[in-house]
């Protein structure tokens, strides 16, 4: 156990440093950082003072470890668009994100839960089978396709909900949040469910795939004769080894979430740091590039190797099986 | 099996077993159907379309903002509406239906001849490439493939200066979207090659002093190329989607040269005008397009091979 815990560890080191040197590579090299500086009429000699004052002439070794001890310290220099400090944009977006993904976790397995026991427990019924012709459909239709409907049919029709930004939010200390006022919790409904949906198709057919199989067990027989009643069986038996799975998968997922925001972030303009991203990609803004590119990095770090040590803490029998988390989708 | 003509071949086809379980299956025959249309509307884009959306002499600005013919109002030259620039929505469709499929098709091209070769790299020589290989794979795989697209594309935008942006979209997103999806292929050749490497006949060759390139090329290859096929089928569709998707987040193909994913995204922005046509019609297209090709990919898969299950 403590070496496959140093391994795992020493793994995660090396992802983030090789991710911190192809961050590194796109500073250093796409596009010059001293055009991005100075202004267009700057002598060669002022150019050359730039030069000198950020060490560019420096062994790129040297340059490297620079980076990362700076990236370490969450200073990743200024925008080059919006001419503000990067961790500075960065931490005013990330409560929006947060936010967002926090509830469509929540919302994927507070619904897809009780969705994939319905189904497994009644799988010949009318709304069981409806329900797996939705999230079929679910699962093919596009998820900006799906947000686009979703503004369609409760913004531009029904006129129920808002069809973008936050609402308002009320701000604690720097972090801003939409859960306190009306408008923040209404603004937050249709964006999180677009982004949950394919999480809690994903759960829903998880957890029945999986309490259908435990349910023709020895045990749950075993259990039935012992003249247990029926929710005993079910909640207490089936569903307790029907949920380890399902750690797996949502943890492995919640990274899924973080990236799948930058679409959902872009249908309902939401003010989020996937937005941010997607103006950098656009605007070759590359200090934010690199940090969004580090910054969620080191999150599918953590959860990777958290998933990885739960994994073989919760159940050893799936050391031996790593073809059971391979389950992603785009 | 000698009868090698062309109804022969024919004949033993519609006799096979792929052919029999394919006609069992009534979702993939739909499917099928619903792609066939869909790649011959592509194909024959300039043919088919009734109008030409991108010759501005044609465009009659009376005729913007048309919803389709059996709505009210309707024009019946214009069959699902027109935009606000007055262009046939069908016809943008059909034009922007070909270059989804191409971004998709050699995107996967790409993909699968890099990920093969690599694969094979990998598998054949070992050791030290084969790590690295394999290292790279791993970490490419522990990112959603949305975002690792994404980050190339904004890496090649660097490159590249901002005024061929439009003229090099097509093969930015080609390269982004290849680079992104070939550690699938790479993998599983990888481990048929660690096999097939055992086997007699590669002795044999180089026993007799057959080189190591021509070993891999001509020997190995051609034994770890069948999961290839299936492989490349379910990546087209997603494919197609991740380009939809960068096209959509506005870093994919611009709106002069539309794709279904820039159609999508130019007419939410008028979702609030009321046109919705605009907007559902390339929707629902690019939904049936990704729906027919995963059908027919899981089908494949459990066809040729039921072990990749």
């Amino acid at each position: 156990m403590f070496v496959f815990l140093v391994r795992r560890l020493l793994q995660a080191v090396m992802v983030m440093l090789a991710v911190a040197f192809i961050a590194f590579l796109m500073f250093r090299f796409l596009g010059d950082p001293v055009n991005n500086i100075v202004s267009q009429d700057a002598t060669q000699a002022q150019r050359e003072e730039v030069r000198q004052r950020l060490r560019l002439d420096d062994p790129l070794v040297v340059q490297y470890g620079r980076f990362v001890v700076n990236a370490a310290k969450g200073d990743f220099g200024i925008s080059y668009r919006n001419s503000r400090p990067v961790s500075a944009l960065l931490a005013e977006r990330l409560p929006a994100t947060a936010e967002l993904v926090l509830v469509a976790a929540v919302l994927s397995l507070v619904l897809g839960i009780p969705l994939g026991i319905y189904t497994a427990l009644r799988p010949r019924g009318v709304l069981s089978q409806g329900l797996q012709i939705m999230s079929l459909i679910g699962i093919s239709l596009p998820t900006f396709v799906t947000g686009i409907l979703l503004i369609l049919v409760f913004s531009v029709w029904l006129g129920w909900l808002p069809s973008f930004g936050r609402g308002d939010v009320v701000d604690i200390g720097w972090w801003s949040t939409g859960f306190l006022t009306a408008s923040g919790l209404k603004a937050l409904i249709l964006p999180s469910f677009m982004l949950c949906l394919f999480q809690l198709t994903l759960i829903m057919r998880l957890v029945r795939a999986e309490m259908l199989e435990v349910l023709r067990a020895d045990y749950i027989k075993f259990a039935k004769a012992r003249g247990l009643k029926n929710r005993a069986i079910h909640f207490r038996h089936a569903l307790k080894n029907t949920l380890i799975p399902v750690v797996t998968i949502f943890g492995l997922q919640l990274g899924g979430l973080i990236a799948f925001a930058i679409i959902t972030e872009t249908v309902f303009q939401w003010p989020g740091m996937g937005a941010l991203f997607i103006q950098a990609v656009n605007f070759t803004d590359v200090p934010v590039m690199a940090a969004y590119l580090v910054m969620v990095s080191l999150i599918f770090v953590i959860i990777n190797t958290s998933v990885d040590l739960l994994y073989n803490v919760i159940d050893p029998r799936l050391r031996t099986d790593p073809t059971r988390a391979t389950g992603r989708g785009a | 099996m000698s009868d090698t003509s062309f109804t022969g071949r024919l004949r033993s086809f519609a006799d096979s077993d792929l052919f029999y379980s394919f006609r069992r299956s009534r979702t993939t025959v739909v499917a099928a159907v619903a792609l066939t249309l869909l790649f011959v509307g592509a194909v024959f884009a300039p043919l088919i379309a009734p109008h030409n959306p991108f010759d501005i002499a044609n465009l009659n600005l009376l005729d913007s903002e048309l919803p389709p013919s059996w709505l009210e109002g309707g024009n019946p030259a214009y069959w699902l509406g027109t935009d606000t620039q007055a262009r046939d929505v069908l016809s943008s469709i059909l034009y922007g239906l070909r270059i989804s499929l191409f971004v998709g098709f050699a995107s996967v091209i790409l993909a699968a001849v890099l990920g093969v070769f690599l694969g094979l790299l990998g598998g054949f020589v070992g050791g030290i490439v084969d790590a690295v290989i394999m290292r790279v794979a791993d970490v490419l795989l522990s990112f959603p493939a949305i975002l690792v697209a994404l980050l190339i594309n904004g890496v090649m935008r660097g490159i590249l200066p901002a005024n061929q942006h439009e003229s090099a979209a097509i093969l930015v997103l080609v390269l982004a979207i290849g680079l992104t999806n070939w550690v699938q292929y790479a993998r599983t050749v990888r481990g048929s090659t660690l096999v097939e490497r055992q086997r007699e006949y590669v002795q044999a060759a180089r026993t007799i002093g057959v080189g190591r390139l021509r070993i891999m090329l001509t020997h190995i290859l051609p034994n770890v190329l069948g999961p290839v096929l299936v492989i490349g089928t379910i990546n087209l569709g997603m494919a197609v989607l991740t380009e939809a998707t960068l096209s959509f987040l506005g870093v994919g193909m611009p709106a002069t040269q539309p794709s279904l994913g820039t159609l999508i995204r130019v007419g939410n922005e008028y979702l609030f005008s009321g046109i919705w046509w605009v907007v559902i019609f390339p929707s629902a297209t690019l939904a049936v397009l990704v729906l027919a090709v995963n059908l027919i990919g899981d089908w494949l898969r459990d066809a040729l091979n039921p072990k990749l299950r």
